[in-house]
């Protein structure tokens, strides 16, 4: 977890036990602070941990492996239609005669450890399937085709809901099941010696875990062969060719893997809401995430999560104030709080490009073991 | 005389241009064999039919007995030939260390599960690879700069880098695309005495060279090309004497006669 120290300004340089210490510390009571400012603040903070899954799985895509996406809601999609098909009332009330039939009259009811893979799963393949005709194109052109890919996944789960009912439509799917672990209702608060804990507070810490695990899996990835050639393909293809890199593998590996999150994070986001509609997967939430991961700074973990918390956080601290302020001022509201929050980040955009266009953290990523380079230095 | 890589009449065309016609050529083991001609004679050309960048149009080659696999560079890459490029192509965002481990990459194996839960061989595939970059970085004589980010060294060590890189792919055949373009006497000296050390340790070498000293100095045997044809193939002292690779270098004088 070396990276978290770089999340801390000047201690995280100086200091990154002590900032990595900081950093774990802050993530703990994050929830407890927040609460002191109402209900609201923890569930941005556990949207928060949402859009860092995705950032983290964008960044892989984006950052390490070059390959510009911007169609990668689609797989946040993915995982929690997948939800929404297999954990709740859905499927008996499209389908009531198969369901009766199958003695599924309430709908399919699959576990969390089902589902979860199931939807990683078909992300990933969804990847692969965008991954195949893109091969070939890079830059400009490859974001367009992923745009493209992006905007058909909604189309679809606006459409399929005819001729046989799959997504219902734009109406979207309702009372999908909460996040259930083996018994222990995530959605239901808790008294405990008469103090209530809120469910928002059991997201919180599951999330945390499931992004704790990501940041994990994506360090080792990132030092290992499979990091070093998305590296080298991302710096220069033909010379990563000529030192036998198989390019197509390595590129559907990156779109796959980095589905995968998305569709993790998408199934995360189907139990916590409840709710899936089409418009969640709006071109704009692709955006937003892409615009996360280059704000915080490509190719790098720690980028993706201030990215990520940041610009989760700050629309809605904004809109806080920004709607007390204009009606002090004007006596009305004139800028609404999502006109805003485009504003922000085409501003934040900016200010970057011009301030700091290696992101917020800049990449300074390394591929190899620290202790194994240390070792052979020793040697030398 | 054992025979490494034969080419068998590779012909390559781009729309009415003949880039290569009907080449070729023999490579014997543990030699440095020299590939020289004028500008646009066709030598980079041979070297992406060769390492697969382009398909051939005509033509077979024929490495260690095998055929080459065409148009895949990974695969040939893992049947033993390694390149460099003209114009240097380095991972510029990547340490010298890296680039090196990089080159490493067709040789190791771990997988994502490997990877994943950091077991044993995995560890052990990763510490192999990183000392191994190490020698490679010694062998070179780069390894001061090991952890330096490759666009900040100096011109004539990436140079160096990349061949250290080309190496780590473990190379039987390794193809050098003018290593010494853009490099001064000293340099090149010590890069004279890097190729032959190369040699020595049993690796085959195929150059690209403008440097006609290094050339002639370095090679065994020679091949010319003149307008995608091989119009001699020979050791040094000869081509040097060869009517047909004189007339090509210095200008048609002769066609009158």
């Amino acid at each position: 977890m070396n990276e978290l120290a770089e999340l801390v300004p000047y201690l995280g340089k100086h200091k990154p036990r002590a900032a990595r210490a900081l950093v774990i510390l802050l993530a703990l009571v994050a929830p407890l602070i927040a609460i002191m400012f109402g209900r609201t603040w923890v569930r941005v903070l556990d949207f928060a941990l949402l859009y860092m899954m995705l950032a983290l799985g964008l960044n892989l895509v984006v950052g390490y492996a070059g390959l510009l996406d911007l169609g990668y809601i689609a797989f946040y999609a993915v995982g929690a239609y997948t939800w929404a098909f297999l954990a709740s009332p859905h499927f008996a009330e499209a389908f009531p005669a198969l369901a009766a039939g199958l003695g599924a009259a309430d709908g399919i009811h699959l576990p969390f450890w089902l589902v979860l893979p199931v939807g990683a799963a078909l992300a990933a393949m969804a990847g692969i399937i965008l991954g195949f005709p893109v091969l070939r194109l890079r830059g400009d052109y490859l974001a367009i085709v992923t745009l493209g890919f992006g905007e058909i996944v909604r189309i679809f789960m606006n459409n399929l809901n005819y001729p046989v009912n799959i997504t219902n439509g734009p109406q979207g799917i309702n009372l999908l099941d909460s996040m259930n672990l083996f018994g222990w209702d995530l959605a239901r608060s808790i008294k405990l010696w008469g103090v209530k804990i809120d469910s928002l507070f059991f997201y919180y810490y599951f999330f945390l875990l499931c992004v704790v695990g990501s940041i994990l899996f994506i360090q080792r990835l990132q030092i290992s062969r499979i990091g070093r050639a998305w590296a080298a393909m991302r710096d220069d293809e033909l010379a990563a060719k000529a030192i036998g890199i198989n390019i197509r593998n390595m590129k559907l590996l990156a779109f796959a893997l980095g589905a995968t999150f998305g569709g993790v994070a998408g199934g995360l986001f189907g139990a916590f809401q409840g709710f899936v509609s089409p418009e969640s997967f709006s071109l704009m939430e692709s955006i937003a995430v892409l615009v996360m991961v280059v704000f915080g700074g490509m190719g790098n973990i720690a980028g993706a999560i201030a990215g990520a918390l940041i610009l989760t956080a700050l629309p809605e601290i904004l809109r806080h104030i920004a709607l007390p302020i204009q009606q002090a001022l004007f006596g009305q509201v004139l800028l609404d709080p999502e006109v805003l929050r485009m504003l922000l980040y085409s501003l934040a955009m900016i200010l970057m490009m011009l301030l700091r266009p290696g992101g917020l953290i800049p990449a300074h990523a390394r591929y190899s073991r620290p202790e194994f380079i240390a070792a052979g230095e020793a040697r030398a | 005389m054992i025979r490494l890589l034969e080419a068998r009449a590779i012909s390559k065309y781009f729309g009415g241009l003949t880039a290569l016609s009907e080449v070729s050529l023999t490579i014997n083991k543990g030699e440095v064999y020299g590939l020289i001609g004028p500008n646009g004679a066709g030598k980079t050309t041979l070297f992406n039919v060769l390492t697969g960048a382009y398909v051939p149009d005509e033509g077979e080659f024929v490495f260690d007995g095998t055929e080459l696999p065409t148009g895949k560079p990974h695969r040939v890459v893992e049947q033993g030939i390694a390149r460099t490029f003209q114009n240097i192509r380095l991972f510029r965002d990547m340490t010298a260390l890296e680039n090196v481990m990089a080159g490493h990459h067709i040789r190791t194996r771990a997988t994502i599960w490997g990877i994943l839960t950091q077991n044993r061989r995995t560890r052990e595939e990763e510490r192999l690879t990183t000392e191994r970059a190490f020698e490679l970085l010694r062998y070179v004589g780069i390894e001061r700069f090991a952890r330096t980010v490759s666009k900040n060294l100096s011109y004539g060590d990436q140079r160096r880098l990349e061949i250290a890189r080309a190496l780590a792919t473990e190379p039987r055949l390794l193809a050098l695309d003018e290593p010494a373009a853009g490099m001064n006497a000293t340099e090149t000296g010590r890069l004279r005495e890097l190729i032959e050390r190369i040699r020595s340790d049993g690796t085959t070498v195929l150059l690209i060279e403008h440097d006609v000293k290094l050339v002639m100095g370095l090679c065994d045997r020679i091949a010319v090309l003149d307008f995608g044809k091989k119009i001699a193939e020979d050791v040094p002292a000869e081509v040097q004497r060869n009517p047909a690779v004189i007339e090509a270098y210095l200008g048609g004088g002769h066609h009158a006669q």
